[in-house]
């Protein structure tokens, strides 16, 4: 019984997301199931609808509703200088390598609200590589690069970036990057100034430059190994000789295809360098 | 459209234990797990609270501890039988039905992350009948609703006695659904999970609730 069930949950989940990609264009089939199940389900006891087939027509018709739901699908879920030693190590082991390109391109992929590309941009300015470096913060979510434009964060949550910034190895006050009105703080406009912020779909986009550094930390834990191959494949072919690729702590390419291309430069910060292929 | 088939073991697994605990978990789990044989044919997942800046250093200590490989496990790595998995500080950990780990940073739950309601309800969901969920010591009511989807769905459910909890809020709040098929001390749960296990890899075609 529980299996037919099963079948059954299975089979709209697949209907749902595939009505989302026919109707939207934006393909969540190869996201990874647990989590993307567990959302829908999160969203379904908000919707007022019954069962998971019930959003399939709502989604179908209702711009609005997609949008509710795309939102629940793309949480964005980031924050200044998360895990700091990361931070300290691209200080180390990076930085000084990227110094010896005259102007320094970076991919942040998956940049949601846009806290790890102002952590990177301070990050260049305090290293001295600001004015010769442009970061590419993309992300799929328009609403989430929106956020990330405007630069504007819950004041509340600046004690935790502040906390963060100082273990990561900042150098300054932290409060000397941005400017705090009320409850909401507002990022200083110069970090902005080397950021081009575009929309990009990393399950469906292809490469737009080459790279020095790709920054794509906790995207792809929500993709299926097919699509985090994907993934992989761009940021493997956007990379220069020698470039490096940062990934979250708990993301490896060990189980990946392009394995072979990359040696490790910091294990725990889970740093590679591109080395194969050309 | 559909996930890619199983290329590893998930359908062939025949069970999965998860277990949650909080406040006083090092020693509940330690003693917990000392009762299982090192050949135990399950794996075993589990999610402790633990402080952001763990690193790692609660599955290293516990490692030490357990006649069992403990590891925290990447994102995608396959979960394999007899292995000890430890979600990492700060993400969810969930279970894929093609038996690999998925991690997420997805917000917190009950003011937890890793928390334990998501690694059930995703286990409950990616394998029903073939889950044993254990609740033992601490002081949150995460893993209450977890114990509940693991019954919904087939699954055994076990919590530790809450009159010889450390802290006994956890298993009590796990009880109080309704949904816990038995209540035993941490000695008595090392036990019942080794007998469980022997059965379930010789009945492969039974629920877990043989009872």
């Amino acid at each position: 019984m529980t299996n037919t069930q099963d079948n059954v949950e299975a089979i709209e989940i697949d209907l749902l997301l595939e009505a989302v990609y026919r109707r939207y264009g934006y393909d969540f089939r190869s996201y990874s199931r647990a989590s993307i199940e567990r959302r829908i389900r999160h969203f379904l006891s908000t919707s007022g609808c019954g069962s998971i087939s019930d959003l399939i027509p709502r989604v179908l018709y209702d711009d609005s509703f997609f949008s509710r739901l795309v939102r629940y699908f793309s949480i964005p879920v980031t924050e200044m200088f998360r895990d700091p030693q990361v931070f300290q190590i691209l200080r180390e082991k990076v930085i000084p390598v990227l110094r010896t390109w005259p102007h320094v391109k970076i991919w942040h992929a998956g940049c949601a609200t846009g806290e790890e590309v102002y952590s990177l941009a301070i990050l260049l300015r305090e290293e001295g590589l600001y004015d010769r470096a442009t970061i590419y913060a993309t992300d799929f979510n328009d609403e989430a690069l929106d956020q990330a434009r405007a630069g504007i964060y819950p004041a509340e949550r600046l004690k935790d970036a502040t906390r963060n910034y100082q273990k990561s190895g900042g150098r300054r006050s932290f409060s000397e990057y941005y400017h705090a009105h009320y409850d909401a703080a507002a990022m200083e406009a110069s970090l902005k100034e080397r950021v081009v912020f575009s929309s990009h779909n990393l399950a469906s986009d292809s490469v737009f430059g080459d790279m020095h550094l790709v920054f794509c930390r906790n995207v792809m834990i929500y993709f299926n190994r097919d699509l985090q191959n994907r993934a992989l494949g761009l940021f493997t072919e956007s990379l220069v000789h020698g470039g490096f690729l940062c990934l979250g702590t708990k993301e490896t390419l060990k189980f990946s295809a392009v394995f072979r291309m990359f040696e490790e430069v910091d294990e725990k910060a889970r740093i590679y360098k591109k080395t194969g292929g050309s | 459209m559909n996930p890619p088939p199983d290329r590893v073991n998930g359908a062939a697994m025949a069970g999965l234990v998860v277990m949650g605990c909080s406040a006083g978990g090092f020693r509940a789990l330690t003693e917990v797990l000392s009762g299982l044989p090192a050949d135990y044919p399950l794996p075993v997942m589990l999610v402790q609270h633990l402080h952001l800046n763990d690193e790692g250093l609660f599955a290293g200590h516990l490692a030490l501890e357990s006649p069992l490989p403990v590891t925290e496990p990447f994102d995608k790595e396959e979960i394999r039988p007899g292995h000890v998995y430890v979600a990492p500080a700060d993400y969810h950990m969930l279970v894929e039905s093609g038996g690999t780990v998925a991690l997420s940073t997805d917000g917190k739950v009950h003011w937890s992350r890793p928390s334990i309601d998501v690694l059930f309800e995703s286990a409950a969901y990616a394998f029903g009948r073939r889950v044993i969920g254990v609740i033992m010591t601490g002081a949150s009511d995460d893993g209450s609703q977890g114990i509940r989807t693991i019954r919904s769905r087939g699954g055994f459910t076990i919590a530790e006695d809450p009159a010889t909890a450390e802290f006994p809020f956890m298993p009590r709040s796990a009880v109080a659904t309704g949904c816990v098929d038995t209540i035993l001390t941490l000695e008595g749960i090392g036990k019942k999970l080794a007998d469980m296990a022997r059965n379930i890899i010789s009945f492969p075609d039974e629920t877990c609730r043989y009872e």
